[in-house]
């Protein structure tokens, strides 16, 4: 008896669930189809019988479609890809709308729409999906909490002047379930390891070829070259040398260059028995300067000349910053002004400044923008990586002039990379390029 | 042990932070972000160092009346005032209509625009003596120079309206903008990327360390 009800039970409820599938897939179609005012479905009832659906306005929906995690990245993301529909090339597909649903038991919940994506689009990445939160938890676990099911439509429309009269769209399989998770490495960024572990190589085994004693040329620099001159000037002229380390802050690689070359200036400034001046924007590279100015002395047999008010700050802002330096310029008529590190706008205030004054002046930055600048205004200028190259260039210490030769063999490299590019592409050869390109910036 | 611990602290922060910059996984993909949040509370921190030293300095130009000292006074009475009004507001003072939203936009940004102004003369100067034909190089930059301005007003191709379409001034400032110009800046780009590499490498392995104060 009872074997007898499980079996009417279970038929009634097969038969449920077929006119359920039945009616849904129905109002899949159909419902649909109806007419809209606007993009939102909700209104689609509204004017169904003002604006009727052309019976072959249905595209075909899009083919192929699979999801999976988004490689490569720090999980929380998942993407989904497909086929564009058959109907695409023919005009009928508008855009593609992405339908989400939560994984219920196995089974997908209720889908909710995206996002849209134009037509000729084949690729979507889900972003927003729930993520662990906990520290541990992120560290022990790769994969993301939550699993999705996915199906993407191919919609077509009679948008006019923003007004849709009807919307058509078929719908792909669902795809699903799918989970993020992070990885352990960035396979995209191999080609920029590969780079830089070549780099490395070439330094690494130029230091070790100038610490076993061999000989290394490198090219005169114009501007290192006239650092003696500049200091000594001052000191005939019993005026200050002003050192400018930039408007930046620690964090930049160039105020550490500049703090570099300040280390061996300062250095000469003592011997030469020069008065040097340091005039500082940010409080870390006021205590950093003080530091290298004074082990300078220290290193120069003059550690009583220091005074550590030779190193002051004047203000983080910018405009202030430059305003200040040029009165104390135009008031004190340095002979010399060095400008080592990262500037922007200020630069040319300052370097036109110290031109008005007459003050010998040598530059260098990494910024391009300035550049010209400094070229136009200042007597000597490091250009780019020369500012990086003057602590080696200027201490001549072997392991430092091996990782400058090294540095050169990479420009080398990239060099020969260019042009082996430019003839490839030339001749419509185009993966050379792709060896090269960066994902992440 | 002064300079070794230092030394040891930048090359595992370093070494970390490059590493860091191919593992996507948690939590190396945040140690950048943290880095430079702790370089943001060390240096709000650090502020003071600075502020007290201006202060200090001032104050000292004043009482043994150095020359120039009537701007330490300067120096001085904006600073007490700019602290005075930030601490009695407190966490207010970014408010519309605060005593320091007043300083701001009516001494701050007017002093700040005023020395951007400045900019635009020192341009002109600076441009007056590079652009002076004293060699072959100044002279192809005082040509390339004079038909990049022209060609960026419409009086530019006004004045050659005769040439053929794509022929006309705004096109060759375009093309000299786009091809030489960016050819140039991509060079010094490269070399400027290579160098940060090495001195990167040289600071992390602890080859340069000057800026610790010696060799």
């Amino acid at each position: 008896m009872k074997q007898r009800c499980r079996n009417r039970i279970r038929t009634v409820s097969l038969l449920l669930i077929i006119c359920q599938a039945v009616v849904s897939s129905a109002t899949s179609v159909f419902a649909q189809s109806f007419p809209v005012t606007d993009s939102t479905i909700a209104s689609a009832h509204v004017e169904a019988q003002v604006y009727p659906v052309p019976p072959d306005a249905a595209p075909a929906p899009p083919l192929s479609v699979t999801a999976g995690d988004t490689p490569d990245d720090a999980g929380g993301s998942l993407t989904i890809r497909w086929d564009a529909s058959a109907d695409e090339t023919r005009g009928k597909v508008k855009y593609y709308r992405i339908f989400r649903a939560p994984n219920v038991g196995g089974r997908p919940g209720e889908f909710e729409p995206l996002g849209e994506l134009p037509a000729g689009t084949t690729q979507y990445s889900d972003g927003k999906i729930a993520t662990r939160k906990g520290f541990w938890e992120q560290v022990l676990h790769s994969t993301d909490s939550a699993a999705y099911f996915y199906k993407v439509a191919a919609v077509n429309d009679s948008a006019v002047n923003g007004t849709v009269y009807w919307q058509a769209q078929s719908e792909s399989e669902v795809v699903g379930p799918v989970r993020s998770s992070a990885q352990w490495f960035n396979f995209q960024r191999i080609n920029v390891l590969v780079g830089l572990l070549l780099l490395c190589a070439f330094i690494v085994y130029y230091i070790e070829r100038a610490k076993a004693g061999k000989p290394i040329f490198i090219r005169k620099i114009a501007g290192l070259e006239a650092v003696d001159e500049a200091v000594g000037r001052a000191t005939e002229m019993g005026r200050k040398i002003f050192y400018i380390p930039g408007s930046q802050d620690m964090d930049q690689v160039q105020t550490l260059a500049g703090i570099t070359i300040l280390g061996r200036v300062a250095e000469m400034a003592a011997v030469y028995d020069a008065r040097l001046e340091v005039p500082v924007s940010r409080s870390l590279v006021m205590v950093t300067c003080r530091e290298v100015v004074k082990e300078a002395y220290a290193r120069a047999g003059r550690p009583d000349s220091f005074n550590e008010k030779q190193v002051h700050y004047i203000t983080d802002d910018q405009f202030g910053y430059a305003a200040a330096i040029d009165g104390m310029v135009v008031r004190e008529r340095p002979a010399t002004i060095f400008m080592m590190g990262l500037f922007y706008a200020e630069a040319l205030i300052l370097a036109e400044t110290g031109n008005f004054v007459g003050a010998i002046q040598i530059a260098g930055t990494a910024e391009p923008s300035q550049l010209p600048f400094f070229v136009a205004a200042c007597d000597y200028t490091l250009i780019g990586e020369e500012l990086f190259a003057a602590s080696a260039y200027l201490s001549r210490e072997p392991r430092q002039l091996g990782s400058l030769k090294g540095q050169d063999i990479g420009k080398g490299v990239v060099l020969a990379a260019i042009i082996i590019g430019i003839l490839l592409e030339t001749l419509g050869v185009y993966h050379f390029a792709q060896l090269f390109k960066v994902i992440g910036y | 042990m002064r300079r070794e611990i230092p030394l040891l602290i930048t090359g595992i922060v370093g070494i970390v932070l490059v590493v860091a910059y191919f593992i996507p996984h948690f939590p190396f993909n945040r140690m950048a972000d943290w880095s430079a949040d702790w370089f943001s509370i060390v240096a709000a921190f650090a502020i003071w160092l600075g502020a007290l030293n201006l202060f200090r300095l001032s104050i000292e130009n004043v009482v043994k009346r150095k020359p120039g000292w009537g701007y330490a006074v300067v120096i001085i009475v904006c600073f007490l005032i700019s602290a005075g009004v930030g601490f009695i507001e407190g966490r207010d003072f970014r408010n519309p209509g605060s005593a320091s939203d007043w300083i701001y936009n009516y001494v701050y940004t007017p002093l700040s625009s005023t020395m951007f102004a400045i900019l635009a003369f020192f341009v002109a100067s600076a441009s007056y003596r590079a652009f002076r034909a004293r060699n072959l190089d100044a002279t192809l930059l005082l040509l390339a120079a004079f038909f990049v301005m022209l060609g960026r007003v419409p009086i530019g191709d006004m004045l050659v309206g005769f040439l053929p379409e794509h022929w006309r001034l705004s096109d060759l400032s375009t093309w000299v903008m786009n091809f030489p110009n960016t050819a140039g800046q991509r060079a010094i780009l490269i070399g400027i990327a290579l160098g940060i590499v090495s001195s990167s490498l040289r600071i992390i392995l602890g080859i340069e360390r000057s800026h610790l104060g010696g060799d």
